[in-house]
């Protein structure tokens, strides 16, 4: 019996990063569940409401934050996933660029979108 | 020092039904991690009607929410995201050296959690649906 084991190769930058954006992911994903279904219900979020939220400076960090560590941590599992299920050089590096381009597309998206429910664009 | 765990190609199905409930938890966290970031990219695509204006973006969602399969596949959402969560946090305590020997223990724990967390929110998620 091993004293421990993870997919994920220890002391790398990447493992560390996927724990910390995952003790973060566990408050904050809980928490927008909690606001956005049970304090407001899904059915009755409308335009006003979302951008009343939005230009609070604190809550809108707090979501940009969740989009950037969700994505990252997404995006890096999924890539975990391929290298555990057996796929290695060029097709990986086909994959890891498709994943890289397709975070930052999400990240530049939804960065754009915060602005603008904050009314800051 | 440790050693690593031999526990076998866990990526290949065929052999689930040798797989122990660490394996399990294994296959569902990455099952669940698909579903959320797969989710995570079509809800900003969502969202994103707000760009169009107050009237597309209300539309839109209000749209969606009156349809009972949204609502159901929402119930769904939660249940792959408190799995997601209630696991991961078994993961960090894990890889923080704790609760490694009950750890089987601790994935039943989530799975139970899971399923009383969904099926006390389903009325709250289907009000107004039917």
């Amino acid at each position: 019996m091993a004293d421990y084991y993870s997919s994920f190769e220890r002391s790398g930058t990447r493992w560390l990063l996927q724990r910390i954006t995952a003790a973060f992911l566990v408050v904050v994903l809980a928490f927008h569940f909690m606001l956005l279904h049970f304090v407001n219900h899904a059915a009755e979020i409308r335009f006003a409401g979302t951008s009343v939220r939005m230009q609070q400076a604190g809550y809108a960090i707090t979501m940009i934050l969740f989009l950037l560590t969700a994505t990252f941590h997404g995006v890096n599992g999924i890539y975990n996933a391929l290298v555990n299920q057996g796929l290695t050089g060029t097709k990986l590096t086909a994959v890891k660029t498709v994943l890289v381009l397709a975070g930052l597309l999400l990240v530049a998206q939804g960065i754009r979108l915060a602005l603008a429910m904050n009314g800051f664009l | 020092m440790s050693g690593a765990y031999d526990r076998g190609l866990i990526e290949d199905f065929g052999r689930w039904r040798e797989f122990s409930a660490g394996m399990w938890a294994w296959v569902l966290h990455k099952f669940t991690g698909w579903v959320l970031i797969g989710y995570l990219f079509t809800h900003v695509a969502v969202l994103s009607t707000f760009l169009q204006g107050e009237a597309t973006y209300n539309a839109t969602l209000s749209g969606l929410e009156s349809l009972l399969v949204v609502r159901v596949l929402e119930v769904g959402l939660l249940a792959v995201a408190v799995f997601h969560i209630l696991n991961g946090l078994r993961l960090l305590f894990v890889d923080l050296g704790i609760g490694l020997g009950s750890q089987d223990r601790s994935f039943y724990a989530s799975l139970v959690l899971t399923g009383a967390i969904v099926v006390a929110s389903v009325p709250t998620f289907l009000a107004g649906a039917i």
